[in-house]
């Protein structure tokens, strides 16, 4: 068949999927007071159409910053002021100033899904398409395939149409610097990706791997010539899309810091409600949150996070390459989630967009990663009344998967990418030759594990003195799976770049 | 892991397509549904509160069973699940009675039941002969045939948004067409038979199943040319055909005899007092009329599955009281033969568009409008590109086809180059050896398909 009818025909399932999980019930859902998710979008909408750009980010009689005051970048402001000039064309009482707060109904629901589908639609799915037929060496049936596992995976799709927010746009602006900077478009990736940081201030996660490559590229073309020249023209590019996007809030000092204390707010602490990481999953059984003190934490968090992710770093300046870049992406955030500052469980999804663009690299580990990152979102998607959606989809990316990519039949050490790795450990261990059975081994036990806390979480009542006894083991098992991801990871970009060298010295 | 790899693995291509279309089934739990959700609740309450003597005549609610028996009882059955689920429902008073579990239970019963259809499917692929071993897997007939039967538009949104159970129905109807096919003739007939007592609308195409029978099972033998050989006929044949029918009708209306409610039951399941007689036989005389001028001509299954496809068109066309769902009943069986001469695939091609795009009325809600649009896209650009991909057209040649259709009264024949797409050279495809039929059947034959046409779209 020829590709293009293909093509559509997946963009069309991953479009009906999208649409059929939205009619579910989203966040904070008939919830007053303070609702969720969804309330908080409404309210951006209302504060950024009703006051002056002046106001947006400070506390006001009419915008009361505990009310879910704004705490992303100015263009998740510009978003919103664009929404609400839509709303306020087909129902003005949707963004009415005070009156409006908790509005619901079925059409605002709509009006809302709308948005979402149409912002996916405009610069996600166009993103995805287009990088899956960027791919180099693989025939045309399996990018399409590709495409059609990367729009199934659950978690963006959950959390954007089921929960509600806007992640498909900073995601989609991410994926589009990625796709800009592999293809040596270097000054439209980055204004991309600057974009997407200006979105939400969470993409600062992908940031040291855009440097590091960006970085690499210079030193590779020579400092004292094009590779200066393409330093300066990047710097002029990023500070340019800041100053315009930030433009507004320049005119006064007080502005840009206000802003910059919504948009980083470290007085709450290492982390809050339950998430996959270590200092949640640590807090278990020592509780730091409480012992140290705030500045401890920090320095602590940061030295952390900068010590895992600083080898692959290292590598990705001294020798940039597309393929390291994308591992790097994946080990970096994965390293910040991990171990950084206030990290929200919904934060996995910016791990889960490089993972996804390894897929067709190493199908088998990427889809368990997937599959983790999607058990890890349980809780928030049970609060939300979202559990057979997430079946469905887990279930629905699963299949298309395995057929796709035929994952089963890719775990041994050469597919895993583990090859060179085992040949060096086997110089002081020679009877190291289980990894891959051992690797297919702890899948079937973290499978297994994952189904059975999913059925424990559904059908079982925690004890009264544990109250949040299968939340706190769903993030503990996650985080267990991330470390040994995270370690993966490191481990094949190391390792990968070895062999690179070796066989440049025997070519 | 091995394990794994075998179940999970090549070739499974079948159960990857069923197991995707469950989920997205899944996915459209959440969506309106029309009031035959309250029918068929209400039914569940009737069967399982009271006792057979009151099923037809229980009317409390307006939604009173109007199904035959074998419909009953299946409810029944269901019933028995659904006490598990929410007792509330089963309450008779209940009048559109709707919680969370109720939905959820009927949803999951029709997603269920839908395991016939699949199996029928699965038995209709076998009868299909993929041409060419070694292509490509996604040009094969059989996987055209199983996403163009399992994935169906019509089916998805009738019976997964709206609300019925045509699914395991027309599993049935497409089991007995794939036992025809097979030459078990009795367990087509048999098929056949419990399906008109499940759902007695069926009947439309009885005489296509009538004729195709006597035919091609009473008659055992032919002439070399073809034609019937008169003293073929076996008695016993249509003795033992005659004993089947007469055995699911007496399990079905067998108790209802008994308890001389026979008149009750027929009056619930054809609801017109005098307009029955006059308008119902309609459409049936015109498919009778259609059918016996090709009694003797009616040879092989696949001259059956035009004749019941036939039948179906003219009793929608012709029909009382029908309801747009039931062009699902002339779409499902031209998918069969779809996939295997391109002249049918075209006529299946605007048949299918036009059918599917005549149920968009049927769910009227705004958040359901992306969904519809979006799987009649799905469909439609599946159904067009692969049937074009296996039958490698181009578009000229359709083109062609479509300006000829307004030459179709002429008594001119159609040009040789052009007999492989144009719907005038059905004739041609019946396989009959001997001569043509007098051009007055010929035009008023010619003349219905394309009316048929114009009307439906």
């Amino acid at each position: 068949m020829e590709k293009w009818y293909l093509m559509t025909i997946v963009v069309l399932i991953g479009l009906t999927v999208r649409w059929t999980v939205s009619l579910n019930s989203y966040s904070g859902a008939g919830k007053p007071p303070m609702f969720g998710d969804y309330e908080a979008q409404r309210h951006w909408q209302e504060i950024t159409f009703n006051l002056p750009v002046k106001q947006w980010y400070f506390n006001s009689s009419d915008n009361n910053l505990q009310y879910w005051g704004l705490d992303y970048p100015p263009l998740t402001a510009y978003h919103s002021l664009l929404c609400a000039y839509v709303a306020k064309f087909i129902n003005p009482d949707w963004i009415a100033l005070h009156t409006s707060r908790g509005y619901e109904s079925q059409a605002h629901k709509l009006f809302m899904r709308t948005t979402v589908l149409i912002a996916d639609l405009l610069i996600y799915i166009p993103a995805v398409v287009l990088y899956c037929c960027s791919l180099k060496d693989i025939s045309t049936k399996k990018k399409i395939a590709n495409v059609l596992c990367i729009l199934l995976y659950p978690g963006l799709i959950l959390i954007d149409y089921g929960h509600f927010q806007y992640n498909s746009v900073s995601l989609g602006f991410a994926l589009w610097g990625v796709l800009g900077v592999s293809c040596d478009w270097d000054l439209l990736g980055s204004l991309a990706f600057c974009l997407a940081i200006n979105y939400k201030q969470m993409e600062l996660y992908h940031s040291l791997p855009f440097f590091c490559f960006l970085l690499g590229k210079c030193f590779k073309k020579g400092l004292k010539g094009k590779g200066f020249v393409l330093l300066v023209k990047l710097a002029c590019t990023v500070v340019a899309s800041f100053v315009l996007c930030w433009l507004p809030f320049f005119t006064e000092r007080e502005q840009t810091l206000q802003v910059l204390r919504r948009l980083f707010p470290v007085d709450r602490g290492l982390f809050e409600d339950k998430v996959a990481n270590i200092w949640c999953s640590f807090n278990v059984f020592l509780k730091i949150r409480d012992i140290l003190p705030r500045h401890i934490q920090l320095i602590m968090s940061f030295c952390f996070t900068f010590l895992s992710l600083l080898p692959a770093c290292i590598r990705l300046t001294l020798q940039p390459s597309s393929k390291g870049f994308r591992l790097t992406l994946v080990s970096c955030a994965l390293s910040f989630f991990l171990f950084s500052f206030q990290v929200h469980e919904k934060s996995i999804l910016l791990v889960s967009l490089p993972v996804c663009l390894v897929l067709s690299e190493i199908p088998f580990m990427s889809t368990w990663f997937l599959l983790v990152s999607t058990f890890s979102l349980l809780p928030l998607l049970l609060k939300d009344e979202l559990l057979m959606p997430s079946v469905v989809t887990t279930m629905a990316f699963f299949i298309a998967c395995v057929t796709s990519f035929s994952i089963f039949e890719k775990t041994s050490e050469e597919e895993l990418q583990l090859k060179s790795f085992s040949i060096s450990v086997r110089k002081y261990l020679p009877c190291f030759t289980f990894l891959s059975r051992m690797i297919q081994y702890l899948f079937l036990i973290s499978v297994i594990t994952m189904v059975l806390l999913t059925l424990m979480t559904v059908t079982l009542d925690p004890p009264q003195k544990l109250p949040d006894l299968f939340s706190v083991l769903v993030c503990f098992v996650s985080c267990l799976n991330f470390l040994f991801f995270l370690v993966y990871f490191n481990i094949i970009i190391m390792w990968d770049s070895k062999s690179g060298r070796n066989q440049k010295k025997i070519s | 892991m091995a394990a794994f790899t075998i179940a999970a693995g090549t070739g499974n291509w079948f159960s990857a397509l069923a197991l995707g279309v469950t989920l997205l089934k899944c996915l459209l739990i959440p969506t309106y549904h029309s009031t035959d959700f309250e029918v068929h609740r209400n039914w569940l309450a009737i069967t399982h509160s009271l006792p057979i003597s009151q099923w037809y005549y229980e009317a409390t609610s307006e939604w009173t069973l109007d199904y035959p028996p074998f419909f009953a009882w299946f409810e029944y059955i269901l019933s028995h699940v659904a006490k598990y689920f929410d007792q509330e429902m089963l309450n008779v008073r209940n009048l559109n009675y709707s919680s969370s579990r109720t939905l959820l239970f009927q949803r999951f019963s029709v997603i269920f039941m839908d395991v016939l259809f699949v199996y029928a499917v699965h038995e209709c692929c076998k009868c299909i002969d993929g041409k060419k071993v070694g292509k490509e897997l996604t040009e094969k007939p059989k996987f055209i045939l199983s996403v163009l039967l399992m994935w169906n538009f019509g089916l998805l949104i009738v019976d997964h948004i709206h609300f019925q159970y045509n699914g395991f129905l027309f599993g049935l109807m497409l089991l007995s067409i794939a036992r025809l096919f097979q030459k078990r003739h009795m367990e087509g007939a048999f098929f056949f038979a419990v399906l008109l007592h499940f759902k007695h609308i069926y009947l439309y195409v009885a005489p296509a199943y009538g004729v195709y029978l006597l035919r091609s099972y009473c008659f055992t033998a032919n002439k070399p040319d073809g034609s019937v050989r008169w003293n073929s006929f076996s008695f016993v044949r249509v003795i033992s055909l005659g004993l089947v029918v007469f055995l699911v009708s007496a399990l079905s209306l067998g108790p209802f005899l008994a308890l001389n409610q026979l008149p009750q039951v027929f009056s619930r399941l054809f609801p017109f007092k005098r307009g029955l007689c006059h308008a119902y036989w309609a459409p049936n005389f015109w498919a009778l009329y259609n059918a016996l001028d090709k009694v003797l001509s009616v040879i092989g299954p696949r001259g059956f599955l035009r004749c019941l496809t036939l039948c179906a068109l003219s009793s929608f066309m012709f029909g009382w009281h029908v309801h747009e769902k039931a062009i699902l009943l002339a779409i499902l069986p031209m998918s069969l033969l779809s996939v295997q001469k391109a002249g049918d695939a075209s006529i299946f091609l605007i048949l299918t568009t036009t059918g599917h795009y005549s149920l968009f009325p049927l769910l009227f809600t705004a958040p359901e409008l992306p969904i519809k649009i979006l799987l009649m896209l799905l469909f439609t650009i599946y159904s067009i590109s692969s049937l074009k991909t296996l039958f490698r057209w181009s578009f000229t040649l359709v083109a062609q086809a479509g300006v000829q259709w307004r030459d179709l009264s002429s008594p001119h024949p159609p040009p040789t180059g052009f007999k492989q797409f144009s719907c005038l050279c059905l004739p041609s495809y019946w396989d009959y050896r001997h001569a043509p039929p007098c051009p007055a059947n010929f035009c008023l034959f010619v003349c219905f398909w394309r009316r048929s046409f114009i009307l439906v779209a």
